[in-house]
C-alpha cells in the first residue's frame, strides 16, 4: 500500500479507571473505506472523537498526510481535510437545510470577517450548497428549517455538510443509526457513490452496510484492536466470530 | 454545549412575522422622530429628557443583544462599557478637553480595548462561568472608579461642559442632543442589521446554536466570539458617551451590577436576537419603571411579576408578541 493518509499509532484514552482506547493502531490509505466494528462500549466512538479533535488522547500519535495532528484543534483538522459526522445528529436546527450546508461551504471559503454584504442569496455559498443537497437527495427540502427534517434526512444533511468541505477523509460515526430500512439503504447507496472519491472511517453496527462498503475492517473489543483485515478474511476470523459476529448473528 | 432540541423555534428570519414587525419598527422610529414636536406642543420638556435617556439605554440593550441574542454570550457585566464610555468623557472634560472629535474617538477606543481584554479572558469560559467572570470584571471597574477620589469617587463627577461639536450643533440644547442620540441609535440599528445578516453574523448565530459543530466544520470560533464581544462593548461604550452628555454627570453607579442586569432584562423583555426588540424592551422598561414609580414606591412588586409573565408566556418577548399578532401570513 502507498503511504497511508491517516496513521494511528498506540492511541490510548482513559476515563478515570476505564481504558476506552488501549493502544489502538491502524492505517487508512488514500480513498480507502475502513470500517470499525465491535460491540457497544468497545471504544469506537471514543476513537472517532479523538480523530475529530473533540477528545485528547493520553498516549499515541495521529498522523494525517504526513503531518502530526495528535494535538490539533477540530477546526485545524477540518481545514486539513478531515470531516466528521456526529453520532448524535447535530445540524443547526434553526437554520434552513440550505443555510446549514452554506455555512459549511463558508467555513472553507476564506475567513468570515465580512460584515457588510448579506449572506443570504450569496451564490458563491449557495450554489455549491444546492449542488450538495441535490447529490444527497435533499434538494426539495432546501428551504425548510433543519429542525423540521426527519431523522434520516438530518443524517443526510450532515453528510452534505461534511462533503462541501471537500474532505480527504470522512469520519462517519454510525451514519445509519436510528434509521428505518429505507433510509439506511439510501444512506448506504450514497456512501457507495462516494467510494473511491474520499477515504472513510466508518463506525457502524449495520453489518450489511459494513460488508457492502468496507475495503478493510478493524474489529475492536474492550478498547483493543483484535483484528484488521479484508471483509472476507474477517468473516472467517475465529477470534472475531467469538467476540462479535457470532453473538450479532444470534441476536 | 448540548445539542439543540428540535422543538426550538426558528430565528425570526422566517416568512410570516416580518410585516407586523416592520410596521412596529416604523411606528416606534416614527414616534421617536416626532416626539420633540409633541413635547413642544404640550409644553412637556421633561419627556424630551426621558426619551433621550430611553434611547441611550436602547443603544446599550441593542449592543448587548448582538452578543446575547446572536452569539449566545450572556454578559452580566455589560454596564462596564457604559461606564468606560461615560468616564472617558467625564475625565477628559475635567481636564478641559471638550472637543467631541477627541472625546468620542477616545471613548470608543478605550471601550474597545476594555472589551478586548475582558472578552479575551472571559471567553476562555462558557455558560455560568462566563456570566460570573463578566460580572467580576464589571465589579472590578466599579470599585476602580469608586476609588478615583480625584474624579469624585462614589459621588461621581459633574460635567460642566458637554462634548463640543462645531457651529450650531451644541449638545447643551436638549433638542439637538435628542436628535444626536436618535441619529446614533438609527446608525447602530442599521450597522447591527447589516452585521447580523452578513457572513460574520451567520457564523455568530451558528456558534450560538452549536459551537462544537462549528469547530468541526472548520471555524476557529473563539476569534469570532471575541470580535463580536469587542463590537458589542464598543457600541455600549458609545451609549456611555451619550449617557454622560445626557446626564451631565458620571458616577460609578453606571457600572453597578444591577445596571448590567437591567440591560439583560431589556433584551429579554423586548425579545432577544431581534435587534429591534431590545429597543422596544428599553422603551417599555424605562417607561414602566417611570410611571410605576410615580404610582407607588413599591413599584418593583408590580414590575417583577410583569417581567416574569412576559418572559414566561411571550417567549419571544414583546417583539415576539408583535410578530404573532401579525399572524402566520401577515
Amino acid at each position: 500500500m502507498a503511504e497511508p493518509l491517516l496513521r494511528i499509532e498506540g492511541l490510548t484514552k482513559r476515563f478515570g479507571g476505564l481504558i476506552a482506547c488501549d493502544g489502538i493502531s491502524l492505517d487508512i490509505g488514500p480513498g480507502e473505506v475502513h470500517a470499525v466494528i465491535g460491540p457497544n462500549g468497545a471504544g469506537k466512538t471514543t476513537l472517532v472523537a479523538q480523530l475529530g479533535g473533540g477528545l485528547r488522547p493520553e498516549e499515541g500519535r495521529v498522523t494525517f498526510d504526513g503531518q502530526d495532528i495528535t494535538r490539533a484543534t477540530p477546526e485545524d483538522r477540518s481545514r486539513l481535510g478531515i470531516a466528521r459526522s456526529f453520532q448524535i445528529t447535530s445540524v443547526f436546527t434553526g437554520f434552513s437545510a440550505l443555510d446549514n450546508v452554506a455555512l459549511a461551504v463558508q467555513a472553507h471559503a476564506g475567513h468570515s470577517f465580512r460584515f457588510w454584504r448579506p449572506v443570504a442569496g450569496d451564490a458563491t455559498l449557495e450554489d455549491p450548497a444546492r449542488a450538495a443537497l441535490e447529490r444527497i437527495g435533499l434538494a426539495d427540502r432546501a428551504g425548510d428549517p433543519a429542525g423540521d427534517l426527519s431523522h434520516g434526512e438530518r443524517r443526510q444533511l450532515e453528510l452534505a455538510m461534511a462533503l462541501v468541505t471537500e474532505p480527504r477523509l470522512l469520519l462517519l460515526d454510525e451514519p445509519t443509526a436510528g434509521m428505518g430500512r429505507e433510509d439506511s439503504d439510501r444512506m448506504i447507496a450514497l456512501l457507495e457513490g462516494l467510494k473511491g472519491e474520499r477515504a472513510m472511517l466508518l463506525v457502524e453496527h449495520d453489518m450489511d452496510a459494513v460488508f457492502a462498503l468496507a475495503d478493510r475492517i478493524t474489529v475492536m473489543t474492550y478498547g483493543k484492536v483484535i483484528a484488521t483485515d479484508t471483509p472476507a478474511a474477517i468473516r472467517e476470523n475465529e477470534a472475531v466470530r467469538a467476540a462479535y459476529l457470532g453473538t450479532d448473528e444470534a441476536a | 454545549m448540548s445539542t439543540p432540541s428540535p422543538s426550538r423555534t426558528p430565528p425570526p428570519t422566517w416568512a410570516g412575522t416580518q410585516t407586523a414587525r416592520e410596521t412596529a419598527n416604523q411606528i416606534v422610529l416614527g414616534f421617536l422622530a416626532v416626539l420633540p414636536l409633541l413635547t413642544l406642543a404640550f409644553d412637556e420638556p421633561f419627556y424630551l429628557e426621558l426619551f433621550s435617556r430611553v434611547m441611550v439605554y436602547a443603544i446599550a440593550a441593542l449592543s448587548l443583544d448582538l452578543i446575547l441574542g446572536y452569539g449566545g454570550m450572556v454578559s452580566f457585566g455589560h454596564a462596564a462599557f457604559l461606564g468606560v464610555g461615560a468616564y472617558t468623557v467625564g475625565i477628559l472634560s475635567y481636564y478641559g478637553i471638550d472637543s467631541a472629535f477627541l472625546q468620542w474617538p477616545a471613548a470608543i477606543l478605550l471601550s474597545a480595548l476594555a472589551a478586548l481584554v475582558i472578552g479575551y479572558v472571559s471567553l476562555r469560559t462558557t455558560g455560568v462561568y462566563f456570566i460570573m467572570i463578566t460580572l467580576a470584571f464589571a465589579q472590578m471597574l466599579f470599585y476602580f472608579f469608586t476609588s478615583l477620589e480625584a474624579y469624585g469617587g462614589d459621588d461621581g463627577l459633574t460635567i460642566w461642559t458637554l462634548s463640543e461639536f462645531f457651529g450650531p450643533i451644541s449638545l447643551d440644547d436638549d433638542l439637538t442632543l435628542y436628535y444626536v442620540i436618535f441619529a446614533v441609535l438609527g446608525g447602530c440599528l442599521y450597522l447591527s442589521h447589516r452585521l447580523v445578516h452578513s457572513r460574520f453574523g451567520r457564523v455568530l448565530q451558528g456558534i450560538k446554536s452549536n459551537e462544537a459543530r462549528m469547530r468541526a466544520i472548520g471555524y476557529p470560533t473563539k476569534r469570532y466570539k471575541l470580535l463580536a464581544f469587542v463590537i458589542s462593548g464598543t457600541m455600549c461604550g458609545l451609549a456611555g458617551v451619550l449617557l454622560a452628555n445626557q446626564a451631565e454627570f458620571v458616577a460609578p453607579s453606571y457600572l453597578a451590577w444591577h445596571r448590567s442586569g437591567e440591560l439583560i432584562v431589556m433584551v429579554l423583555l423586548g425579545g432577544m436576537g431581534t435587534l429591534f426588540g431590545p429597543v422596544i424592551g428599553a422603551v417599555a422598561f424605562m417607561l414602566l419603571a417611570h410611571f410605576l414609580a410615580d404610582l407607588t414606591i413599591y413599584w418593583p412588586v408590580i414590575f417583577g411579576p410583569f417581567l416574569i409573565a412576559v418572559v414566561l408566556f411571550g417567549r419571544g418577548g414583546l417583539y415576539g408578541l408583535i410578530g404573532k399578532m401579525g399572524g402566520r401570513n401577515g
